[in-house]
């Protein structure tokens, strides 16, 4: 898959205004709510329109301003999962399955009968949605489109209001009707474990603009700029005063460190993954007394958030097995190699 | 008292019925179709020709039935040229009962359908659009089944309406016994000729009707009504 997007769209006080070029398997777009990914998704399926800009999917052009091309939704070949799975409540699964079929009446029925099969909704076939599970309902949902025959599917927060112990199962549910039907994908998520989870590439977007892009474990080990950093999940983030080539100040904590990778001009932040920190007996390079002033407890880790001499917060995470008694004699170590310089 | 009944002339149920159920016909296919439109226009629009469609539903039906016989006496343009060209009439014709009627009743099965279709998730149509269905059969298979409750809820109020129309329909239609007069027209003209006893006749039939429709719209509604709060 080759996707290529260019999009500008005012929303009122809201500029959206994606740059992002991918040719990766599935491609997943990480933001918080409001940041405009949703919108984005929007746009390629042509239900929204963009002012300005263009959309090319696999070579073909669905949307350019300048061409004049703004093709009908209908005429996209793009496959649309919402949230919400928008099944028809009037119709049974195999009507809403039927309904997105491409062909005559008699190849519609033959589709809709192979893909019930191999999504295992042949005994709900005459239920209606609001009679199924969960995850069922996702499934029709997911039938009903692969049956349009989609050149790519878009999944707009296909997860996010599902219960944690279904989530997981249906996230790799679908993974393996993406991978089965060899459908490319655009995954939008706010959840940065699902987009670690199925996606090649990601993106990160921010107030209405990508703002880190690489592919999604790259981008997960160093993000580059400090709201990407954020948003996928790094806890320390601390401004910084540049002392030389190898060393900084982190004005937030207080701290001096030392770094393995040369500081340019352009950092302006450093971030360390609250996993990554360590513990010492005694104070060396890097590290801080462990004022700890609190412990957030969670089923497989555990969480020490300690008050620096900076006044700012350090959160250090371990899992349950390596639990630790807090202690407030010890040290928080920074490892240098561990730092994410950041702009 | 059976002697009361056999000396009650009963054209005037028949009229009303009648006139119910033509009216109702052309209401409810204009009404879905102006809500259909209205759903789809800019917001700005939208305010506006709802306003202009809903009026007949505030203004006084003798307001509605001087302008229907401004447009459609046979002394003006309109009216004329329908009489000679097409032979049709409203003015004291039962047409004219129906077109009083459809016009009263109109914003009542409008502004339901309206509402309804507000209430459809817009996602749905989003899904049908980007499945490949034609706009034509996202309205038919998708918006209509899913408004279905509220469409029919408004379209057995407008029916009711119809029926019990007086104002418009006796300015337009008048009160021609077996021809024109309905219910609500009946009781009118039975109580300005003094048979109380006759006027009472039709207002237990008038209200023995508008429970039966209420009773089925709430029957029709009876999802919603299973599922309504009750506030205890």
């Amino acid at each position: 898959m080759a996707v290529d997007i260019a999009i500008k769209k005012r929303l009122g006080d809201f500029t959206l205004d994606i740059k992002l070029c991918s040719d990766s398997a599935r491609l997943g777009i990480l933001g918080t709510s409001g940041c405009g990914k949703s919108m984005t998704l929007k746009c390629i399926a042509g239900i929204e329109r963009p002012d300005s800009g263009h959309i090319i999917v696999n070579g073909r052009t669905l949307f350019d301003s300048e061409k004049h091309i703004d093709l009908k939704p209908q005429k996209r070949r793009v496959g649309y999962l919402f949230q919400s799975y928008a099944l028809f409540s009037t119709m049974t699964v195999k009507k809403n399955i039927t309904a997105g079929a491409r062909g005559s009446r008699r190849e519609k029925q033959k589709r809709a009968a192979e893909l019930m099969e191999s999504f295992e909704l042949t005994d709900c076939r005459n239920k209606l949605p609001m009679q199924l599970s969960g995850g069922q309902q996702q499934r029709t949902a997911l039938a009903r489109l692969i049956a349009s025959e989609p050149e790519i599917v878009l999944l707009d927060e296909a997860f996010s209001a599902l219960d944690a112990h279904l989530k997981e199962r249906l996230q790799y549910e679908v993974l393996g009707f993406l991978k089965k039907y060899s459908l490319p994908a655009v995954i939008v998520s706010h959840d940065r474990d699902e987009i670690y989870k199925l996606t090649d590439s990601a993106a990160v977007i921010d107030s209405g603009a990508v703002c880190a892009y690489a592919d999604t474990k790259t981008l997960f080990e160093n993000p580059g700029v400090a709201t990407a950093a954020r948003i996928t999940g790094c806890k320390n983030i601390s401004p910084v005063k540049k002392l030389g080539e190898y060393e900084l100040f982190a004005l937030d904590w207080g701290l001096r460190l030392r770094t393995v990778q040369r500081i340019d001009e352009s950092i302006r932040f450093v971030g360390i993954r609250a996993h990554d920190i360590q513990a010492l007996k005694s104070g060396t390079e890097n590290s801080i007394p462990a004022d700890i002033i609190s412990v957030l407890e969670s089923p497989f880790e555990i969480t020490y958030i300690a008050i620096t001499p900076g006044g700012g917060q350090i959160w250090r995470k371990l899992s349950r097995d390596e639990r630790i008694v807090p202690h407030t004699d010890g040290y928080l170590y920074l490892p240098p190699e561990k730092l994410l310089l950041l702009r | 008292m059976t002697e009361f009944l056999e000396n009650i002339n009963l054209s005037p149920l028949f009229i009303s019925l009648r006139t119910g159920v033509i009216s109702i016909i052309f209401v409810f296919i204009l009404g879905l179709a102006a809500a259909v439109l209205v759903m789809r226009l800019p917001r700005r629009a939208k305010w506006i020709i709802d306003s202009l469609l809903t009026m007949p539903l505030v203004l006084p039906p003798t307001v509605a039935g001087y302008l229907l016989l401004l447009l459609f006496s046979l002394r003006r343009p309109l009216g004329a040229f329908l009489d000679s060209s097409l032979g049709i009439s409203f003015v004291q014709t039962p047409a004219g009962c129906v077109l009083a009627a459809s016009v009263i009743a109109f914003p009542l099965m409008y502004r339901n359908a309206r509402a309804a279709f507000e209430q459809v998730d817009v996602d749905l149509l989003y899904a049908g659009r980007t499945l490949g269905m034609s706009e034509t059969s996202i309205i038919l298979k998708i918006a209509i089944p899913e408004a279905a409750p509220g469409l029919c809820s408004g379209g057995i109020l407008a029916f009711a309406r119809a029926i019990g129309e007086y104002g418009a329909t006796s300015m337009l239609a008048g009160s021609i016994l077996g021809k024109t007069r309905t219910i609500a027209v009946a009781i009118a003209s039975e109580v300005s000729a003094g048979n109380y006893g006759a006027a009472g006749f039709w207002t237990v039939i008038i209200v023995i009707i508008a429970f039966a429709v209420i009773l089925s719209v709430n029957l029709v509604t009876g999802r919603g009504m299973k599922q309504s709060v009750r506030w205890s």
